[in-house]
């Protein structure tokens, strides 16, 4: 089902999570068991979050442990096969006809062909890991597209014929949930929903993915994002944030704010919002007080 | 490491879907019974015949979970199968992680997923699940919180609005109106914007290379005439905010059956209420049939003629992230009198955020059917330099009439009001 090397990787879960921390990605038992799955059985992992709970950067973590180059569509409105799949290069072909003159000339050659992510991977499947980031933002045609894609890893090029991968290719989906997803393309796909993480996790990975912030400050802004985050804001920060923002207080601390000061100045890099910043900046002394307390 | 008391608990005392398969039910005491029924669909491969009788509670519980609506693949059921022994299984955890990573689809029904589990596996009591639709934890956790941040204030205004939940359900009696000339208007009627999406024209675009070039080599090298390709227009979204409180009893019932005739009509429409809750009804009004779909929408809306926390509930809409993705760019139209208890704060911020996001945003109000109205009260006043229109939603040919002229741009709701009074 799957190549051989990637089984190796994935001997279980445990080994998948182990190998993520090496990666310096923190990943919950689901998770690892939802890239462990997706990789035994040879299926596209689907996964779902509010912004910034790292879906993203799982898949920039799974291409990592399997040693494999990451391919990124990036979806957007309006994306289309040309963007997707593949594309001739039309100037070039004009210009190989009036070069050729009399002579005949293929000009669906390979030379003119320009591969777009889907054909890339198809290409290379041991080599490379297709993430298709928030597809919930392309349109219906280009899902139907995609299903065709997923469903028997070929495409056809109608001057070509059909391009098939060799093996399996190892696929991530993420999705934003801004629109539902279609049941057959769930239906393909491992799934897995990435929740804000607890505070202990959350701290933890502040430690990991930050360079040098000390326990006690990852701890407190945890502790400060959880209850940030149970606020009506309009930007729940995300873990990214939540990162940034243990960073640029411990830079402010090193140039000489003392410690609850710090915090309150950096809330930019947090809370990206003005009227969220006036709605939290009156309890958010209150806040830092507690999470360092 | 291995939990081994453990795996095959789950075949006693658990709850058989069908209730006829003996064989099924006991296959926990008497293993060498052979399976002999599958899915009409399930693939039957060589061997498959007679499953082996340990797959047979995962086998149920995909049934089980069918026969509650859940829609299961028979691929599916083998993929669980699958990632079951590729686990170990070494615990019930590992059963659990693969029956959501392969059967679990949506995280709205994450709750109900979970109780049909622990019932089936653990033998627990007959789950009770509420509200077997869509958001359902939205709807309920956004309930909870914001009752935790009720005030013990002064109720100022609005006299006929109270922030004393309610609950109770209504009937909605079926009759025949003008809708369907709304239904069928509403697509080609609601704003247009550009899509990023081209089609092919045969004036005004840029150059289509892919069926210039296509074109040549039919033509021997000759050049015709270029073809063109031109980006789409596609219609906006349409988002509709029904205010369900006690307030507006009696127009509730006309605003739905206008809900459903947009959602039927429109590309993309979503439907909200919001009372003391907030209640995501696009899904039982996809239903064809408007009996059903405003049955299922009723049961779905737990907050019917209760209080209102307008403000509250409104910037709960907002602050998830993928609902107010559904209003970025869209009409906005909220459906309101617009009475708010207490401090009309809240209901400011809101307001201003939606008009941020909204490519136009309209409240109508029942109140404005009244020729002596005039938006006077607090809250009013402070949301309506916001707006961009403040319409009369007293009857639904007004309405219909307003959604219809969405497109037609008109003077900000300030303007015309400042006029009048």
């Amino acid at each position: 089902m799957a190549n051989a090397d990637a089984v190796a990787v994935a001997a279980s879960p445990e080994a998948i999570a182990a190998r993520l921390v090496a990666s310096r990605y923190l990943a919950d038992d689901s998770l690892a068991t939802a890239i462990f799955l997706a990789i035994r059985l040879g299926k596209p992992l689907l996964l779902e979050g509010a912004p910034g709970v790292g879906k993203t950067e799982a898949a920039k973590a799974v291409a990592e442990l399997l040693g494999r180059e990451l391919v990124r569509l990036q979806c957007y409105e309006g994306i289309d096969a040309g963007h997707a799949l593949y594309e001739w290069n039309y100037q070039r072909q004009l210009l190989a006809i009036r070069h050729a003159g009399e002579h005949e000339i293929d000009i669906y050659d390979d030379r003119f062909l320009i591969a777009r992510p889907l054909l890339q991977v198809l290409r290379a499947p041991e080599r490379r890991v297709l993430l298709v980031d928030e597809i919930d933002r392309s349109d219906h045609e280009f899902e139907a597209l995609l299903l065709e894609f997923l469903s028997d890893f070929q495409i056809s090029i109608p001057e070509r014929g059909t391009i098939r991968a060799a093996t399996q290719p190892i696929v991530i989906l993420t999705s934003n949930r801004t629109r539902e997803l279609a049941e057959a393309l769930r239906r393909r796909c491992v799934y897995h929903w990435i929740g804000y993480p607890d505070a202990r996790r959350e701290a933890e990975i502040i430690m990991l993915r930050s360079g040098d912030v000390a326990e006690a400050t990852a701890r407190a802004v945890a502790n400060a994002v959880q209850e940030i985050r149970a606020r009506p804001l309009a930007k729940p920060p995300g873990i990214a944030e939540a990162v940034e923002w243990a960073n640029a207080a411990t830079i402010l601390e090193k140039g000489g704010s003392p410690w609850p000061e710090a915090f309150r100045r950096a809330i930019g890099v947090l809370i990206k919002d003005e009227e969220d910043l006036s709605a939290i900046a009156p309890e958010l002394g209150r806040i830092v007080d507690e999470a360092l307390g | 490491m291995r939990d081994l008391d453990n795996p095959f608990s789950p075949f006693t005392g658990r709850r058989c879907p069908e209730g006829a398969d003996e064989g099924q039910r006991h296959a926990g005491q008497n293993l060498a019974l052979p399976l002999t029924c599958l899915p009409a669909s399930s693939p039957r491969k060589r061997g498959e015949e007679s499953l082996p009788p340990a797959t047979a509670p995962f086998l149920g519980f995909a049934r089980l979970l069918r026969d509650h609506a859940f829609a299961i693949a028979p691929e599916q059921i083998t993929s669980f199968m699958q990632a079951v022994s590729l686990l170990g299984p070494r615990s019930m955890n590992d059963i659990r992680e693969a029956a959501l990573a392969i059967l679990a689809s949506s995280p709205d029904r994450r709750g109900e997923f979970e109780a049909h589990f622990r019932a089936y596996f653990y033998g627990d009591a007959k789950p009770s699940i509420e509200g077997e639709e869509d958001e359902t934890r939205v709807k309920d956790d956004r309930g909870a919180r914001a009752e935790e941040n009720q005030t013990v204030g002064q109720e100022k205004g609005g006299e006929l609005s109270s922030a004393l939940e309610q609950l109770s359900s209504r009937d909605f009696p079926g009759d025949a109106d003008g809708l369907g000339q709304f239904r069928r208007k509403l697509a080609s009627a609601l704003p247009a914007r550009r899509s990023f999406r081209t089609a092919r024209t045969r004036s005004r675009g840029t150059l289509d290379l892919r069926r210039s070039l296509s074109e040549i080599v039919s033509a021997d090298g000759d050049i015709p005439s270029p073809q063109l390709r031109r980006r789409q227009a596609v219609p906006r979204k349409l988002l509709l905010l029904i205010d369900v409180s006690g307030s507006m009893k009696l127009h509730t019932a006309d605003y739905l059956k206008l809900a459903h005739a947009a959602v039927q009509g429109a590309d993309s429409a979503e439907v909200f209420t919001f009372g003391t809750r907030l209640t995501r009804i696009t899904s039982a009004l996809r239903i064809r049939n408007r009996e059903q779909a405003l049955a299922r929408a009723a049961a779905l809306v737990d907050d019917w003629d209760g209080g209102t926390r307008m403000g509250p509930t409104l910037l709960a809409f907002l602050s998830v992230p993928r609902f107010s993705a559904f209003a970025r760019g869209a009409c906005v139209v909220v459906l309101s009198d617009g009475l708010e208890r207490g401090s009309h704060a809240e209901l400011e911020i809101a307001m201003r955020r939606f008009r941020a996001r909204a490519f136009r945003l309209s409240l109508a109000t029942p109140l404005a059917g009244d020729p002596r109205f005039r938006p006077a009260t607090s809250a009013l006043r402070a949301i309506l330099p916001v707006l961009d229109d403040l319409v009369d939603g007293s009857s639904l040919t007004s309405l219909t009439d307003f959604i219809l002229s969405l497109a037609r741009p008109a003077p900000a709701a300030g303007t015309i009001w400042k006029r009048v009074s």
